[in-house]
Order: structure tokens, then sequence, then C-alpha cells
């Protein structure tokens, strides 16, 4: 663990270059030979060549939203943990991300929605409702919220989610089409515009996060302290909750639902800064990045000359981790 | 002078009454000890005095004004409270425990101050703590655990003190030490501390004001020199005793009748007893 602020933010600042780094040999890696002259040439000079094409429509808002997504997830997930006080919360084991996949693949299949806008709004819409419908199960009977409560909850609502994603998809195989790559989770052949179209929710969601920190840490104190030092705490909730809706719809709207992050990353992050969420919380924003960044370039020399789904990739990373968390128990 | 009052407060959970109509008043710059049986509602009325849980009915007073209209960020800033049992997150360092009780000094703007480090090292330094403050809370045995969380309600900086039962789990040594600080507190900064305490013996001895609660209300309160016998033991907790001196500070001191066990023949002690009447 790094000790002294100093050392803390010099981590975080590495951590951006690395970011930088990762993001440009995104652009740089990948079926088609580029080099960093191209990229700048496609830019500058711009002639139309296949290369240029697919430099700017392809390799550069995929490596965006890889960066975008993978902080975004990470950072949702050490929010959650925060809130539940709960190492095993994320987007994905609370069902966040299966409920915002749901409302999208049933605006898709039943609503016939294609606009980009609408998509991200059934995702937030989704994930709202995912979210709510939690949190109230894993507050049900006397003792309240329970860490174990909620995560039953989360891991049945995450259940019922998609399985009525699948059952719609079975029923309408169209749109099985449309969104199976999707639905495994990707950052490829995605757009700019629907990185542009959401881009503003996230950055709201960022924001909040980053000044969420510091209360957070008094929050998982218990709540009977939390309002003893004079914390509004349903004000704190409510913002965190805000923050995780777009932040994992946002995420979800783009490239589909990605496992793991949420969970991992801030564990990890944990590990280089400490348990106090004001560094958490940055940090997690620049490993998620990282992990994201790098697991799809990774993805595409697996099975080179094809390309492997990300999420697939991050799984592959993410489920042995998972698992030693899990065995580090949630009791502790 | 008056710390807290309260005004026909009723409490409960969902329809249950705990707590009814109450009217009381908690003496400034003195310590008051709640005392009564299990589930007598003592735990309750204490967490009301701190705003953690809304009344009913009626009213908490601080400084003559309205818990429910004042900013919960005012209320920290002159009372704070030290739930019974508090968790740390794992890996917390007691320096970062401490500091939390700066909390309601500081906004989104304010950066940490000159006067929230000064309140954070005193104290660190009359809990006696100073050594331990890079370890983790979870690493500390009972009693500095429990010394680090009052050093987080006294970085406060507040006038009252609200405890609930600062001594469970802690072993009679650890009792005693850490009711002498909260009593250092009380007589060297005229610090108000209101707590909710299990042990009689040691209520009758620290506190200056005792309030005994039985049947949803206070069923009498006073100085334990005045109030404790045998009748009110036996009406609020329904147990036979003897009230006798302590032999130490002279507080009044309760030693109860049992079933099963009386004085058998001479030993040691009841030899003793004999020569000194």
């Amino acid at each position: 663990m790094l000790k002294s602020n100093a050392l803390k933010g010099l981590g975080l600042i590495i951590g951006l270059v690395i970011v930088l780094i990762l993001m440009w040999a995104s652009v740089l890696y990948g079926y088609t030979d580029i080099t960093s002259q191209m990229i700048i040439d496609s830019f500058t000079n711009f002639d139309e060549s296949n290369e240029h094409y697919i430099i700017q429509d392809n390799r550069i808002p995929r490596s965006l939203i890889a960066a975008a997504v993978g902080a975004s997830l990470a950072i949702a997930g050490a929010i959650m943990q925060g809130l539940t006080n709960n190492p095993l919360a994320s987007p994905t084991i609370f069902g966040v991300n299966a409920g915002a996949s749901f409302f999208v693949v049933f605006g898709v299949t039943f609503l016939g929605i294609t606009s980009l806008q609408s998509f991200a709004w059934f995702a937030f819409a989704g994930a709202a409702v995912a979210s709510v419908t939690v949190y109230l199960l894993g507050s049900l009977g006397s003792d309240g919220l329970t860490p174990i409560k909620i995560t039953l909850a989360g891991a049945a609502i995450a259940a019922l989610f998609s399985s009525m994603t699948q059952g719609m998809l079975a029923m309408n195989e169209t749109a099985l089409e449309q969104v199976l790559f999707w639905l495994t989770g990707s950052v490829q052949g995605r757009s700019l515009e629907i990185l542009m179209s959401v881009l503003p929710y996230l950055v709201v969601g960022w924001f909040v996060a980053l000044l969420l920190g510091k209360h957070l840490n008094v929050l998982v104190m218990g709540e009977e302290l939390a309002k003893g030092l004079g914390q509004k705490t349903y004000l704190i909730k409510l913002a965190g909750a805000l923050a995780v809706v777009l932040l994992s719809g946002g995420a979800v709207a783009i490239a589909g639902p990605i496992g793991f992050i949420g969970i991992v990353i801030p564990h990890i992050a944990r590990w280089f800064a400490g348990i106090s969420y004001s560094w958490v919380i940055p940090y997690s924003a620049i490993i998620g990045a990282m992990l994201l960044l790098s697991a799809d370039i990774a993805a595409r020399y697996v099975i080179y000359p094809q390309e492997a789904p990300v999420g697939v990739m991050i799984a592959l990373v993410g489920v042995p981790f998972f698992i030693y968390i899990a065995r580090r128990g949630i009791n502790e | 002078m008056k710390a807290i009052q309260t005004e026909q407060l009723s409490l409960g959970y969902k329809d249950e009454l705990v707590i009814e109509e109450l009217d009381l008043t908690i003496p400034k710059g003195e310590i008051t000890a709640f005392i009564g049986s299990n589930g007598c509602g003592k735990s309750t009325l204490l967490k009301s005095l701190a705003r953690l849980l809304k009344p009913k009915d009626g009213s908490v007073e601080l400084a003559g004004k309205d818990i429910d209209k004042t900013s919960t960020k005012e209320i920290a800033r002159q009372l704070a409270i030290m739930p019974q049992s508090p968790q740390a997150p794992e890996g917390l360092t007691v320096l970062q425990l401490v500091k939390q009780g700066r909390y309601p000094y500081q906004s989104w703007y304010k950066q940490w101050s000159e006067e929230d480090e000064e309140a954070v090292q005193y104290a660190l330094d009359v809990t006696g703590i100073k050594e331990f403050e890079d370890r983790t809370v979870d690493s500390l045995s009972g009693g500095q655990r429990q010394r680090a969380w009052i050093a987080m309600t006294l970085a406060q900086d507040t006038d009252i003190i609200l405890l609930d039962e600062p001594t469970t789990f802690l072993d009679l040594t650890h009792q005693i030490d850490i009711l002498d600080l909260l009593s250092e507190l009380n007589e060297q900064e005229g610090r108000t501390i209101v707590m909710v305490l299990h042990d009689l013996n040691l209520a009758c001895r620290y506190a200056d004001h005792i309030v005994a609660i039985q049947g949803k209300s206070v069923f009498e309160q006073g100085n334990p020199d005045e109030i404790i016998t045998p009748q009110l033991i036996h009406s609020v907790f329904g147990l036979q005793c003897q009230v006798t001196c302590d032999p130490i500070c002279g507080a009044p001191m309760c030693i109860p009748y049992s079933r099963q066990r009386q004085m058998k023949g001479a030993n040691r002690y009841a030899a003793q007893q004999v020569q000194a009447n």
C-alpha cells in the first residue's frame, strides 16, 4: 500500500499516464497494422485511406469507450461497496447491469427503439429499477439492510432479469441477432456518437463519485455513527445511488453488461491506496480503465484473426479473483 | 443549568411505545447515568436525545432549541454520541478513526485546518492512545479500542457526550479505566456526560445524577445517595437487594440476594466483617 498522500497522488498521475499509453496502444494494435505516424496524419491530413477510416471510425472510438466504460463500472462498484458496506457489491452481482440490459432488450424487441438516446434512457431506467428493488428487498425485515440479505436479493434480481432477457430473445430471433454481441459485452463496433450521447451522464456520475469519497468513509462506520457526526445519510445514499445508476446504466448502454470490473477493481484499488474512499474512487477509475483497455487489446489476439468479446476476457481474469474475495468472506 | 430537555417525549418502534410522554432534564456539566432493566428503553432514549431516533411525539431541546429544527451538523458540534459496540471498517487506523470526529466541521470547500489537527492531537493525548495512532483499530485490545472511539467523539469537540454502554465487553480493570477517563473529562473540562450503564454499582460511584427508567417513563431521578434504596431497585429491576456503602468512595452499593447462595459459616471475609462491626 502507498502510505503518504503525496505517494498516492503520484501513483494516480502514473496511472493516468499508463491509461493514456494504453489508449494509444489500443489505436495502434489489431488486425490492421497502424503506425503512430498514421494516427497523427489521420487528424492533420486525412487522406480517405482505409487505415485512416479504421483509425477514426473504429479504433479511436473503441479506445475512448473502453477507457470510459472501464472507469465508470469500477467507480460504480466502489460506490456500491461503500453504500452497502459489502465487499461483494457490484453492478453485476446486485443485478444492476442485468436490469439495464433487460430494459434495453425489452425496448428493442417490443418497442422497436433504435435511437442511441433512447437506448441510454432504457438502460438508466433498468439500472434504477434494479437498484431500488434490490435495496428494498435487502432492507426487508426487522434487522434492516444486512450484507447477506442484499447480496441474496441482488443475486435473485440478477437471475430474474437475465432469464427474462433470454426469454424475450428466444421468442424473437431478429432481436437476438441485433443484441447478441452487445449482450456479451463489447467495446468494439460502437460509434463515437453513442459515447457522446451518454458521456454527459457519465461525467455527472464521475463528478458526484469524487465528491462522495469522504462521506462514504463516514457512512461505512455505520448509519448511526454517521448521523451522530452530522451526516445527512439519506442524501449521501441518494447521491450514491444516482451515481451508480448513471455510471452502470451508461456503461451498459454503450458496451452491454461487462461483469467483474465493478467487483474486482475496487479491491485492487484498496491494495494500492488503502481503505479511504477519497482515494479508492479515483484509483478505481484509473485501474478500471486500464483493465478494460488491456482486456480489449488482448481480445484482438487470443483467437487471432478473429476477436473475442471483451466481456469474456474480463471474466477470465475476474472469476479467480472473485472466488478469492468470496473466500475471504462477507462476514468480515 | 440544563443541557438537554425533553418535553412530552414519546418514543417507539412501529406501533409499540417504549417511552411515553416523558419530561426529563439532563443537568449541564454533570455525569448522568441511565439505569434500568434490559429492554426498558434507556438506549432508545439516549438515541433520541442525539436525534438518531425521531420522536413519535413531543420534542427534545438542546440548549433551548428543538433538535428537530436544528441542522444535524450544528447538533454534531454540540453533542457527540458513541453507539453501543461500534464497528470500524477493516484496516482503519486509529488516527483515521479519530480524524472522522472532525467531520461536522468540514464542508466541500473547507480543507483540513490547524484547528482540526489540534483537536485530533488533543483527543489522542487525553485518551492516551497517541502511541497506537498508526495501528489499525481491529488490532487493538478491547480497552484500547474503546479509548479510540472515545477519542473520536472527543475530536468532535462537543460540550455534551452521550455514550451507550461504554464499558460493555470490557474486563473490570478497563471498565474502571474508561469511567475514570470520562470522569476526568467531566471534572477538568466541565463536559456533560450522559451514559447508559448496566453496572449499578459503577453507575452509583461515577454518576452525579441517576435516571432510573421503568414502565415507559422515569421511575425516579436524582443523586445516587438520595434515590438508591432497596425499594427502588426492587421496583426498577425486580430484584431484592441490600444497599450498603461502597467502602472505597462512599457511594451506595447494591448487594443482590440470590436463591442459591447465602452466607455459610465463617470464611475469611466473613470473619473480617464480624471484627469490623
